[in-house]
Formats: structure tokens, sequence, C-alpha cells
């Protein structure tokens, strides 16, 4: 186990930089994912880290050693790929134990350690198996399994659970964290699926067009996020953004969307009278009120638990989440409020939070 | 949606029962046999006909300008007894041997080369077709010409780097000409090796060779256990067409060498044509050539048990 630190790590590719200064520090045994929308960097930082691409500049250490010019063996990583990259011409049991055979390890000890990593993945009944008779979880599980024999460092995922069915994903997520909590190795993931971030990770890293936006646990970029990205990237349905001007004399302190509309508002950013800003509110922070903003009811989804209603106020399009059964009806007349201790401010221009003292 | 069973047909509307021949022409175990009638006629017309006819002509001494009679194995005999025929059947069996596990070393290190990110790749994989876009008897002459005995560009090239002060006699001297028309068919075959086995390469998903790596493999490591392995089935294929392109070969020889000097270059495939149309004795030149089927059934018998589905090839993708 070991702790991964990058530093200001930068990564071209011929002429086009699609890293720019990255940092990132990664605690022992901790479970941190990569995440951000395709494009953004991810996947390069992760295969930097595993020595499958050469850093352009900047440092990546693994327990405390610089590894930018170590070939990937010496690294004592282990990747899980997202096509699962599994030999196969190879049965499970020697799939697992290819990395172990080819350090000549004695066959009583890759037995002995194909056996511990079998027994951890319920992958016994399978060992003799090629991979074209596994199915897809299958499979992936034995891409976890030839991972785990080696008994690295550091855990790498890319992007492992992309090519499962939803309900699968599902049963895998649960079952990597319960392996990471068993083992308590440093793990890094990759996915741009942020469900499977918030719900997995104890440290999120969003990026975006190769730069790192935030990084945190994953309920502090829930309640906190730094900018308007990454406030619209974490949680779904995604957080709604009403574009206005904030009006503190009139009455009570309000917004006035743009294209009319009167949002009421609780607590708000000092000096901020007449500034253009963008108001963030989560679908579930968004409630029916008598005070609120009218809007026309679109479509509505009703999932027994809650309903989501997509809702229209002019040209700002929204969802709203309703806990209780009031269902409307599409084309119905709505007055919403935002629940004035969940509301996020972001600056018009730049997309910085601005904070509400 | 409505389901298929909710398409129902009016009431009291009936369909005539299909004739047995019909159920027959869309039966799906029988459509393959359909499919494949037409190539059939065409293969038994082309192929199964000539062959049989030269497998006959093997039973008789037909001559050109006679039908001939039967004479059961006599050609056989005979031809057992020729020199000639045993040596032809030497070199051929010592040239397929050669040239192909030739071709089959450099095909593949030309195509792992290749299949390396390379400056002007398309150019060079170009480059290599080349041998195998030239008329085989065009590169055959040019052969010729480099092998002859007065004009040849290698004599010419080490008289004047004063290695050599006569000419080299190439196509004059048994082993030496073995050697060169041997060379000539590497020359040829190579780039249908390289360039197959390259499609064969490029079919192993990159992310196994990343895995490998990871996994500690040096690159020959990743060929050892990962290439090598993955392309089985494909150098299978390969080397079964080769062998028998090789085995076959006729265009080569004939034009370099005619079968001599004293005929030290003869295949089975040339004596026969020199026997048969060239010296008129059709029943001897077609026991030549059927002597090769034994030979050629052999080849591909190996094959095919070299080609057998593999057991980590086999399964569903499910």
């Amino acid at each position: 186990m070991a702790a991964v630190d990058i530093v200001n790590v930068r990564k071209s590719f011929g002429n086009v930089e699609v890293v720019h200064g990255v940092d990132v520090t990664i605690n022992d045994g901790e479970f941190v994912i990569l995440v951000g929308p395709s494009g953004c960097g991810k996947t390069t930082l992760l295969r930097m880290i595993a020595g499958l691409e050469n850093v352009t500049s900047g440092e990546i250490r693994i327990g405390g050693q610089v590894v930018n010019n170590l070939p990937p063996k010496s690294r004592d990583i282990a990747m899980v790929f997202q096509n699962y990259a599994l030999y196969p011409h190879l049965t499970v049991a020697q799939n697992m134990g290819f990395s172990l055979m080819l350090k000549k390890a004695s066959k009583a000890e890759i037995d002995s350690r194909i056996a511990k990593a079998a027994e951890i993945l319920g992958l016994n009944p399978l060992l003799e198996r090629y991979p074209r008779q596994l199915s897809g979880g299958q499979r992936q599980r034995v891409a976890m399994g030839r991972a785990i024999v080696r008994d690295p460092k550091v855990f790498l995922f890319d992007e492992p659970l992309s090519n499962l069915d939803a309900k699968l994903r599902v049963a895998m997520r649960a079952e990597i964290k319960e392996l990471h909590r068993r083992l308590a190795t440093t793990t890094v993931y990759v996915t741009h699926d942020q469900i499977e971030a918030m719900t997995m990770a104890d440290k999120i890293v969003v990026m975006h067009d190769g730069v790192v936006e935030q990084i945190g646990a994953p309920l502090e970029l829930y309640d906190n996020p730094a900018n308007q990205f990454v406030a619209g990237f974490i949680g779904s349905p995604a957080m709604n953004f009403l574009h206005g001007t904030l009006n503190l004399h009139e009455g009570t302190p309000h917004m006035t969307l743009e294209g009319g509309g009167r949002v009421p508002l609780g607590k708000v950013p000092a000096n901020s009278d007449g500034r253009p800003l963008v108001l963030g509110v989560r679908p579930e922070n968004l409630l029916v009120a008598e005070q609120g903003f009218e809007v026309r009811v679109g479509v509505v989804e009703p999932m027994g638990s809650e309903t989501q209603v997509a809702a229209k106020a002019g040209d700002h399009s929204m969802i709203c989440l309703i806990r209780d059964r009031m269902i409307p009806k599409t084309g119905d007349a709505l007055k919403l409020a935002p629940e004035p201790a969940h509301v996020h401010f972001f600056d018009a221009e730049t997309g910085r939070r601005i904070a509400v003292p | 949606m409505t389901s298929l069973a909710d398409n129902k047909l009016p009431q009291g509307a009936r369909i005539a029962a299909p004739s047995a021949l019909s159920r027959l022409m869309v039966n799906r175990e029988w459509l393959g046999f359909w499919f494949m009638l037409p190539a059939a006629a065409i293969l038994t017309l082309l192929l199964v006909y000539p062959l049989g006819l030269g497998i006959w002509l093997s039973f008789t001494d037909a001559t050109i300008g006679s039908v001939g009679k039967f004479v059961g194995l006599d050609n056989y005999s005979w031809i057992l007894g020729d020199d000639s025929f045993i040596n032809a059947t030497v070199f051929t069996i010592m040239y397929t041997l050669v040239a192909s596990t030739i071709k089959f070393a450099v095909g593949l290190y030309l195509a792992l080369l290749l299949n390396k990110r390379l400056p002007l790749k398309a150019l060079l994989r170009s480059i290599v077709l080349i041998p195998f876009v030239v008329p085989t008897v065009l590169s055959a002459m040019a052969f010729w010409w480099i092998f002859d005995a007065q004009f040849s560009i290698i004599s010419w090239s080490l008289t004047k780097m004063g290695l050599i002060n006569h000419n080299i006699d190439f196509l004059g001297d048994p082993t030496l000409a073995r050697i060169c028309v041997i060379f000539a068919n590497i020359w040829r075959g190579v780039p249908f090796v390289a360039i197959t086995l390259l499609a064969g390469l490029q079919t192993v998903s990159p992310s196994l060779y990343e895995a490998a790596t990871i996994d500690g493999a040096t690159p020959w490591q990743n060929f050892r256990f990962i290439t090598y392995p993955l392309l089985t089935p494909i150098i299978a294929v390969v080397m079964t067409f080769s062998v028998l392109f090789t085995f076959t070969d006729f265009q080569l020889i004939w034009v370099m060498t005619r079968g001599g000097p004293i005929n030290s270059t003869h295949l089975m495939a040339t004596l026969s044509y020199q026997r048969a149309i060239i010296g008129g004795s059709l029943g001897e030149g077609a026991a030549i050539s059927t002597a090769m089927v034994p030979f050629l059934l052999a080849a591909i018998m190996f094959s095919w048990f070299g080609l057998q589905k593999r057991k980590w090839q086999q399964g569903s993708d499910a």
C-alpha cells in the first residue's frame, strides 16, 4: 500500500496539451475517483500513473518514489481495463496467475494466491474456464482477480463497469466498495458516471478539459460545489440553473429571472444588489410553494417514491422532484420556490461559486 | 404495441399447405445446401473433372495424339524406378520445407515490424506487397537476368568490387541453381505471409499488451505468451496455403531453369509438364502429377488438425 502524489502533471500529444497541470494527493488506502466527461483527461492521467503514457512534465510519486521513468512493471500497480483485457487463450486461473508466472513464482505459491483471490471474488467454480465462456460480470471479476493476485501497492480501475448492464453495474459497485474495505489498498478509479463516483469514493476528483475543477468528499462536492461545472456534473437529476438579477430593495430579497419571474430567496451574497448571477437549485430543493414563481408543467415522471417534474418558466427549463403524492398534470401551472438554505450562487461570467455569509 | 399474436388472419382465411419442395426451399437446414449448389457445380466442372481426368490418364498409356488404353499401375511402377522422378520428389520436398520455413520466419518478422508505429507505415506496407503484385513470370525473368551466367548484376558488382575475377554461373551449377530458385520463391512468397500475419496481429487488442506489460512481461514475453498463441490459428491457415503454393510451384522454375541443370531443379510439377506436354507422354506425366496428391493431402490433413478450434476459441460469446 502506498500514497500516490500527482504534482503539476502535464501531458501533451504532439502540440495538443490534454492535461494542464494537475495536482492530486491520494492518501494511503484511499479510494479516489477521477470523474469527468469524456475527453477531460482522466483516463490519460490514470494511464500516466500506470506507466502506459509518458508524463510530459510534472511528477508522479508512488509511495514517495518518483515513478515518471519507471516501467509499469516496476511500479507495483495493478490495473483493471475497461474491456477487461483478459488473455483469451488462457483459463481464468492462468489469467490470474500470469504475472506470478512471469515472475517465476513457485507453482505452490501461484496456486495458493489464485485460490485466495478466487475465494474473495467467488471465482472458484470458474477457474478452468476460458474468458469466452464467461458472462460480462464474471469477466469483470476475473479482471479484478488478476489485479488482486498481484497484491499491488495501488489498484487502478479504468471505467471498469461501463460495459456492464445497469443492474450488474449497481451490484459490482457494491462489490468493489466491499473489496476495497477488505483489502484497504489505495485505489484510483476512473469513471464518467458521477453516480459511481458519489457512491464509491472516499474522495472525488472532478476533471474537465484537462484541469481539476474540484477535489473533495462526495457530499462535500454535492453540498458545496466550487463552480457551476461541478454543480451541474455532480448529482442526478442535475442541478437547475436560473439566470437573473438579485433584487434586495423591493420587499424580501429575491431574484428577477431573465424574461420575468420572481424567485424568493433567503440569505444572499453581500453587496450583490442588482448583480447578474446564476442561481443553482437542486431538483429536490425546489418546492411547491404559495410564494413561488410560476412555471408551466411539462413531462411528469412518477417513480413511486418521488415524482420528477420538468417545468418551464419563460425560457428557463428546470426539473423538480416532488416527494409527496401531489402529482401535477402536463400543462398545469405550478408555483415553485427554492429552499432558502439550499441555494447556490454562481458568478454569471466565471461560473465560480459566490459565498453567502 | 401489438404483439405478433395479435396479427391474426381474418377468420375463415386459410393458407394452402406448402408442398414438400417449397418447404425444403425455405428450410433453414437446407438453405445452406441450396446456396452451395451453384458453387459446387462450378467446382465440379472446373476442378473435379480435370482432376478425375488426370488420375484416369495416369492409368493409361495415352500420348499426345493417341487415346491410349488402360495399363493399370504401369506408369507408377515406371516412374518409381526413374531417378529423375525420385530426384524431383526429393527436391520438391526440400524446396517446400526450406522456402516455407524461411518465408514464415521472414514474414513474421516483417509483420511484427510493420505492426509497430513506424513513419511512412502505409508506404512501407505497400512496398512489402510489391513482390506479390508483380506477375510471377515477370519476376522470374528478372531473377533469370540477375542470375544470368554472363550478365548477372551480382557477378558484375562483385567483380567491380574486386571480390571475384570471373562470373559466377548461378544457374549452371546444380547446388547454386537450387539455392537461387529457392531464393526467388522466398522473395515471391514473403509478402503473402507478412501481410496475412499483419492482419492477424491487428486483431490482437492493444490492451492485452498493456495488461501484460503491467503484469511484468518483457517484449519477448509479450510475443511468446500473447502474440504467438493468439496468432496460431492464422499461422496455420497461412502456412497451409504457403506450403500448397510452394509444393505445386511451376512458373518460377520453368522460367528460370526449366528444371536444369541436369534436372537438378525439377519440381514434380515441372517434370510432369515436361514429360506430358513437351515429351508427349500424357500417361506418365499424369502419373507424376497424381503422385503429388498424397503429399498435398498430407499437408492439408496436417493443417486440418492444426486448425481444429483450440479450446479457448470455443464457447459462446455471451
